[in-house]
Order: structure tokens, then C-alpha cells, then sequence
């Protein structure tokens, strides 16, 4: 079975917008797919099916086995505890130091202080930023504040990290070092990486799988897709 | 061993919470102080009130006048009657000689009249003054006294008391409609201040969300943060209500502008007083935040 699978599923939102057509969508385990299309294509709503923000209309959302879509609210926790997030707005706890901010996603499971504190400091290690742990959000840069959330992201080892447009703040050379330090988690960690973006420099230069979303349906599926070649 | 890591995990982010967001807490917190004060307030003055008129009842009293000439064994059996009566708290015999001197010392006109006649020639009555264990029946008892031997008259003030105790029973259940509504009123305020204050950590808790905190997880820093809220909030009004009644109590000296209106001793109350001030402060803390999380456990 693949690590994620999407069987003709459909999304419309209550105000008659709909969103996602009939999607199929495989993904195996240690794949780095990028999920590119226009704003209000409704890549972000295929993004969101995937850790249960939104819940499909029809059809079925397999995450790890889980079908997203019959998940009970009070039982998202657990799909959540298998993935990671990023968002294009950080979404850290102002009032917590990168260190706490980090350590938070393991709080949720009761472990050891010696054990959280071994497993923050390895996470914050892998995204360089060593030297801040103890700075607050808003002493930090933007594609610092983004290695921070992607640590979070990683921090509780997940099979799947979902990255819904990363560097869409940030500049490009900044942009280039966060899809550096995502990359080294795909090859490090061997996790599964899905991110919606639609910075076309880095999907050109990653030469990764590319998915294609035009009005809520599949329009291309390619490996080693370059954004220009596909005519968007 | 993990629930328990969690809980006190859990608790010491409460203290945090309270803290790093201090001026919301402060918010919580007055808001809960002044609601406080004014339950602790109503509380004392109901208990006060409730005094009053129970001690009122409580003096009330049913006077039995025999008939004149009775002998002394009469007299005995009458009484012997009216203390088998099962809502007869006390008895006490009054002689138409004491009651005599009692007027007497009244007033120099009656001294004057009643020193004309002798202890033979009184024209008094010998009196029994009876107090009853429910007030409400008073008059029951008063019409069965009446049909015993030797009995003349019965007076308790008939029409008048009943109004009163009418009265008193209208008074004691204002206070407590008061005190109940003013604490329900308090449970809104600042359930509805907590939720404010949380709509504001809504994105807080929309990240505990998406990194699996459970829902249970997630409530339980803000349940214990209600009740380190609710507990600060109700320092200051214990305080006043306390310390406050206290000072009252000593200055005016144990009774209201005269000696009818006696205030209830601080002690017996403070403590009650006190309870039901932490009790009010913390629970409504707890389960307003409680409450007020669940709102945003959708994302």
C-alpha cells in the first residue's frame, strides 16, 4: 500500500466553490513531490485533506494506512503525530523560545525531560540553528523563524512532511536554504516530503516529482518536472 | 507514570500561561475580584438579614391570661396542659403581681393608679407566656390553649404576626434569590471575560492542533490556569469581605444602629464566607476556561 492515496476524491466548500474534481494521487514512502498551481487551483485545500484540516466531500484520503476522511475530530491527534507541518506563515508560539517551541511537539507524549531535551537539540541541529535556541520568535529572521517551525516539523521523527508554500515569505536565497535543509531531511531522514509551492526557481532546480493542479483536477503527474516546460 | 508527566507538565505551563500572558490574566482576575466582592457582600448581608428576623420570631410569644380567682392547682394543671402541646418550646408563669410591678415600673401614671389596690384587690391576671417551635403555626397553637379550663384570653398579636412572618418569609427568600442570581451572574461575566481573553490564544491552541496534542491535552493548562485565576481573583475579595465585616463588627460594636438589629458574630461566618468565595473563584475559573477552549478545538 502506498504511504499516501487519494481515490476519487472530491472537495466543495459550503459557499458552492469546489474546489478539488475527482483527484487520484499516489505517493510512496521517501518521495519528494512538489504540488504546484495557480492560486485558487486548489492545491491548497489538497494540501489541507491531508492532515484533516479540511475533510473531503466524497471519495477517500489514505495517510499512513488512516483514512483521513472518517477521522473523528477528537481523534486527529493521532494522524497528526504522524506527520509534520510546515506553513508559509511559521505558525510558532510567540511566547515560547525556539527551544520550547520545538520541544512542544513532544511534550504531547509524555516523555522524559532528558529525552525531549536530547531529541530538540538533534532537530534544531539538523536545520542550523544551534545558536538560537533560546531566542524568542521575534528576535529571529524569517527563514530563521522557518527552520524553527521545520524543526518542530521533524522533531518527532514523521513519515511524511507536509510543507504548504514554505518560502512563499521568504526571499530567494533564503528560499534556497530552507529547500536545502528539506532536502537534507529527504535524504537524511528518508522522509516523505509533499510541499505546494509556487516558486518555479526552486522546482526547476530541485528536478523533483512535480504535480500539477489546474482547476481542482490533475493536470500533469511527471518525475523531474521543471514548472516553465509545463506551460503554467 | 506518562499521565503524570503530562499533568505536571501541564500544570507548570499554566503558571507560565498566567504569566506570560499577564494582562489578560489581569483582566480575568479583576473582573472575577469586583464580581467577588459583591457575592461576599450579599452573602454577609443575607446572613444578617436571616438573623435578624429568626431572632424576631424567636421572641415572639403567645401570652394565656386565666381567669381570675383559679387556685394554685389550677393553675398547675393548665400549665401541665399547654406543655403537653407538642409545638410548645417554653413556658413561663407570670403572676398578676408580677405583672403588676411590671407596669408599675412602666410609667409613673400606672404606678400611681395600681398602688391603690393590694395584692388581693389586683385587678390583673395571672398570665402564661409561651413560646412555640414553628412560627408558622401560632395561631393553631394559640386556639387550642384558648380551649383549655380556666383559660380567658389568648393574645399573640393575631393579624399582625401573621404579616410579619409573611414579611420576614418575602425578605429571607429575596436575599437568597440575590445571592444565588449575583453568583450566577458572576459565573457569566467571567466565563465570558475568560473566553475573551482565550479568543486571543486561539492561534496557541490551533498549533497545539496541528502538532497532535490531544484535546484533553490541550484543555488541561487552561482548566488549571482558571482555577490559579479564580484563586488569585478571590484573595482580595476574602479579604475585604473578611477583615472588612470584621472591622464593621468591632466599630458599630456586635449590632446595627440599636440594640433590636444584633449583627452575627464574624466568627461563625467568615469561614463559610471564605469557602464560598474560593469555591465560586476557582470552579467558575476551571470550567469557564474549560468551556471556552472547547470553542476552538475544531481546526
Amino acid at each position: 500500500m502506498q504511504l499516501i492515496e487519494l481515490k476519487n476524491v472530491y472537495k466543495r466548500y459550503p459557499n458552492g466553490v469546489t474546489a478539488l474534481c475527482d483527484v487520484n494521487l499516489n505517493i510512496s514512502k521517501g518521495e519528494f513531490v512538489f504540488v504546484i498551481g495557480a492560486s485558487g487551483s486548489g492545491k491548497s485545500t489538497l494540501i489541507k485533506l491531508l492532515y484533516r484540516q479540511e475533510r473531503p466531500t466524497k471519495g477517500e484520503v489514505y495517510v499512513g494506512g488512516v483514512n483521513v476522511a472518517k477521522l473523528r475530530n477528537g481523534k486527529v491527534y493521532k494522524l497528526r503525530r504522524k506527520l509534520g507541518i510546515v506553513f508559509q506563515d511559521y505558525k510558532l508560539l510567540p511566547k515560547k523560545t525556539v527551544f520550547e517551541n520545538v520541544a512542544f511537539a513532544l511534550e504531547v507524549y509524555g516523555l522524559k525531560k532528558e529525552e525531549i531535551r536530547k531529541k530538540t537539540l538533534k532537530a534544531i541541529e539538523q536545520v542550523g540553528l544551534k545558536d538560537k535556541t533560546r531566542s524568542y520568535p521575534d528576535e529571529l529572521s524569517g527563514g530563521e523563524q522557518q527552520r524553527v517551525s521545520i524543526a518542530r516539523a521533524i522533531v518527532n521523527n514523521p513519515k511524511v512532511l507536509i510543507c504548504d508554500e514554505p518560502t512563499g515569505n521568504l526571499d530567494p536565497k533564503t528560499s534556497m536554504e530552507i529547500m536545502k535543509v528539506i532536502e537534507a531531511i529527504n535524504e537524511d531522514l528518508g522522509t516523505t516530503i509533499i510541499m505546494a509551492t509556487h516558486d518555479e526557481k526552486i522546482v526547476n532546480k530541485m528536478k523533483k516529482r512535480v504535480v500539477i493542479i489546474e482547476n481542482g483536477m490533475i493536470a500533469k503527474d511527471v518525475m523531474k518536472g521543471k514548472y516553465k516546460n509545463e506551460g503554467i | 507514570m506518562k499521565a503524570f508527566r503530562i499533568l505536571s507538565n501541564n500544570i507548570s505551563e499554566s503558571f507560565k500561561g498566567v504569566f506570560r500572558n499577564f494582562s489578560l490574566s489581569l483582566a480575568s482576575i479583576s473582573c472575577i475580584t469586583i464580581t467577588l466582592i459583591l457575592v461576599g457582600f450579599s452573602l454577609i448581608l443575607s446572613y444578617n438579614v436571616n438573623n435578624f428576623t429568626t431572632k424576631i420570631e424567636k421572641d415572639l410569644t403567645i401570652v394565656t391570661f386565666l381567669k381570675r380567682g383559679v387556685s394554685e392547682e389550677e393553675i398547675e394543671e393548665v400549665k401541665s396542659k399547654i406543655t403537653e402541646l407538642s409545638n410548645v418550646k417554653s413556658i413561663e408563669f407570670n403572676s398578676k403581681n408580677q405583672v403588676k410591678e411590671e407596669i408599675q415600673d412602666e410609667s409613673e401614671v400606672f404606678k400611681s393608679i395600681l398602688s391603690q389596690y393590694t395584692d388581693e384587690t389586683n385587678p390583673l391576671k395571672d398570665t402564661f407566656l409561651i413560646k412555640v417551635e414553628d412560627i408558622n403555626s401560632i395561631g393553631d397553637t394559640a386556639d387550642v390553649i384558648k380551649e383549655i379550663e380556666n383559660v380567658d384570653l389568648v393574645k399573640y398579636g393575631e393579624g399582625s404576626v401573621e404579616e410579619l412572618i409573611k414579611i420576614f418569609d418575602i425578605v429571607k427568600k429575596i436575599t437568597y434569590v440575590v445571592v444565588i442570581a449575583l453568583i450566577l451572574v458572576t459565573a457569566f461575566l467571567i466565563s465570558n471575560t475568560i473566553k475573551i481573553t482565550i479568543q486571543s490564544r486561539r492561534r496557541e491552541i490551533e498549533i497545539r492542533r496541528l502538532v497532535g496534542a490531544s484535546n484533553a491535552f490541550i484543555k488541561q493548562p487552561f482548566f488549571f490556569e482558571g482555577i490559579i485565576l479564580g484563586f488569585i481573583g478571590a484573595v482580595i475579595p476574602i479579604l475585604a469581605c473578611c477583615f472588612g465585616y470584621q472591622y464593621l463588627y468591632d466599630k458599630l460594636g456586635g449590632h446595627l444602629f440599636t440594640a433590636i438589629i444584633p449583627l452575627v458574630n464574624p466568627t461563625n461566618i467568615i469561614y463559610i464566607v471564605m469557602l464560598v468565595l474560593i469555591a465560586v473563584g476557582v470552579l467558575v475559573g476551571a470550567f469557564g476556561s474549560y468551556r471556552a477552549v472547547r470553542k476552538y478545538l475544531k481546526i
